[in-house]
């Protein structure tokens, strides 16, 4: 009896319903937060849920399918400044622009999918791939005068407006990204708990394993990087217009790869909850000593470099590995 | 579209940079039946298996199975239309779990989560892992991965299995187990295709077998006939060994 109980749904195991609960009265109680925190505070809550999605968006194809890319950056440049740029000279609405964005950094990954997949490209190779698409963005965003160059670009400001998604308050995007950063969590959960999340996990294994059991690697890497440069092009329209300001090194720059990977890996690359973690620690991080170091803008890097190397000697599984490390352990309960 | 061969490979060479790894090998699989194949080390047997998943391409020759040309299918193709194997050098997906593992596998015939955890149950079951269901495939011993390579391999439901040195690494007991378990996956009709090295292992097992050496199918038939060939004694233990066993 016990035994029949234990052979069902370990691979579709979904929350028990005190976790639901759990998770739903956390989710209803975010929504009272910005009340009653000062606005630099919601900021960083913006800031934590908006890495959030990228992250997601990292982890998808860096975590789950094993295809490490150092150059996400692409697909959040991509995403802000096509969004910025229709809305600039065609008044086209952000929200409709973000389904642009989505549209363009998708076809470019797949254009990059393809060509690295397809001749095998994986690990270190991919990753400057990556890196190499992302600098050569950098360059033309840099050069190319009709996108503004290195000055970048200034969103006109409509004032409080839904349609153009721009608010004076803080509160509305705080509320847009905490709704996007659960879709994504709800997305990516889902996604873990089917058979593409497995494949994927298998592809990120051993890719030859996998072809023999029936697995087309390809095919897997593609829908990676699909949903991958989605949700970090979605992210990068709404960083556009809360900012309201794009240039090149914000949105193309190694640093913001460096800034949208490193949240998933601290956090326990190829889990669920592991970008969020990572950034809700590493992004107050980063808000906070950007404060108190003004002059030195650097130092918030050299932190993150000490955190990754901690990490990667200390925490392998990541934050999420701890986490769970100290709760099974607590529990008494077999791994 | 039923055709009267099962497997059945006609002169297929594959070279590297000019070495012939393997040279117009050709063979026939019945279905249903065991098939050895061995060779001194660097005779091209695991090239021939790679060649016949799809791993490789050949240069020349087809692969037919159940009527259909093979040739240019990827693995996972040849793993739909019922072929698949294990590797010499186990490859568990390490942080899965063993029944993550298997699960992957299964996946390859429905797209049903429950179906496919109710298959890999039983699969656990059949090759005896089930209370290791939960743990990390890096947690497990050697003779329980190449448990787990099978088990892997059965989830696909192949009408075919080419195994790659599965008793490599093990002392007697192991591998006796693992003979039992390759006798009832045979009994449950799927056809088998096996490198050994291990001699008194593969006599047993097989219905026929094929010798390769330097790429070249130097004896095919009965395993006592094949064990008496002069090229095979030859092949194994040098020239003038023949004569010494005379």
């Amino acid at each position: 009896m016990h035994e029949q109980q234990q052979r069902q749904g370990y691979l579709s195991r979904g929350l028990s319903r005190r976790k639901w609960l759990i998770v739903g009265l956390i989710f209803i109680g975010l929504h009272f937060l910005p009340w009653t925190l000062a606005p630099q505070y919601v900021h960083i809550l913006i800031m934590i849920f908006l890495f959030t999605i990228m992250g997601q968006g990292w982890n998808i194809l860096g975590g789950y399918a094993g295809q490490f890319s150092f150059g996400h950056a692409l697909f959040f440049g991509l995403g802000a400044y096509t969004s910025t740029l229709m809305f600039i000279h065609w008044g086209l609405s952000p929200w409709i622009g973000m389904f642009f964005s989505c549209f363009i950094g998708i076809m470019m990954g797949l254009f990059i999918g393809y060509l690295s997949f397809r001749y095998g490209l994986t690990g270190p190779f991919f990753a400057l791939i990556m890196l190499a698409f992302a600098e050569i963005f950098h360059m033309i965003s840099i050069s190319w005068k009709a996108v503004g160059a290195a000055l970048g670009l200034l969103i006109p400001l409509k004032g409080t407006s839904f349609v153009f998604m721009q608010f004076i308050d803080k509160k509305p995007f705080y509320f847009i990204t905490l709704w996007m950063m659960v879709g994504s969590l709800y997305l990516i959960w889902r996604i873990e708990k089917t058979r593409m999340g497995l494949y994927f996990l298998a592809v990120r294994e051993d890719s030859d394993a996998a072809g023999a059991l029936g697995v087309n690697a390809f095919r897997y890497k593609m829908i990676a990087m699909m949903i991958s440069a989605g949700l970090t092009s979605i992210g990068g329209t709404i960083y556009a217009q809360y900012l309201l300001y794009i240039d090149p090194d914000i949105t193309f720059g190694v640093l913001n790869s460096v800034e949208i990977m490193i949240r998933p890996i601290i956090g326990g690359p190829g889990t669920v909850l592991g970008p969020l973690l990572g950034s809700l620690v590493l992004t107050p991080l980063a808000e906070f000593t950007r404060l108190v170091f003004q002059s030195y803008s650097g130092v918030y890097l050299m932190i993150y470099g000490m955190i990754l190397v901690a990490v990667i000697i200390f925490l392998p599984d990541g934050l999420i590995g701890f986490a769970k490390g100290i709760i099974n352990k607590a529990q008494r309960k077999v791994p | 579209m039923e055709s009267n061969s099962f497997l059945q490979v006609i002169n297929i060479s594959k070279s590297f940079r000019g070495l012939n790894a393997v040279s117009n090998v050709s063979l026939k699989l019945n279905s249903g039946d065991i098939l050895g194949l061995i060779g001194p080390n660097g005779a091209g047997k695991t090239t021939l298996f790679n060649l016949i998943t799809g791993f490789l391409r050949p240069d020349s020759g087809t692969i037919e199975f159940l009527g259909r040309n093979l040739v240019g299918f990827e693995p996972h193709q040849n793993c739909k239309v019922g072929i698949t194997r294990t590797f010499q050098i186990v490859k568990p997906f390490s942080h899965l779990s063993t029944l993550e593992n298997i699960a992957v596998g299964c996946y390859n015939r429905t797209n049903d989560v429950r179906e496919v955890e109710e298959k890999a149950w039983e699969i656990l079951r059949f090759v005896g892992l089930e209370k290791k269901a939960l743990y990390p495939a890096s947690s497990l011993t050697t003779p329980d991965r190449k448990r787990l390579e099978l088990a892997r391999a059965l989830g696909t439901a192949p009408k075919l299995l080419l195994l790659d040195e599965v008793m490599a690494g093990l002392n007697p007991t192991e591998e006796s187990q693992i003979i039992d378990l390759v006798h009832k996956i045979r009994e449950s009709g799927i056809a088998i295709f096996i490198i050994e090295h291990h001699m008194r292992v593969i006599m047993g097992l097989s219905d026929r077998i094929i010798v390769l050496h330097h790429g070249v199918c130097i004896a095919d038939g009965e395993p006592r006939t094949v064990c008496e060939d002069r090229n095979v004694i030859e092949a194994y233990l040098g020239k003038g060994a023949y004569f010494a066993k005379n």
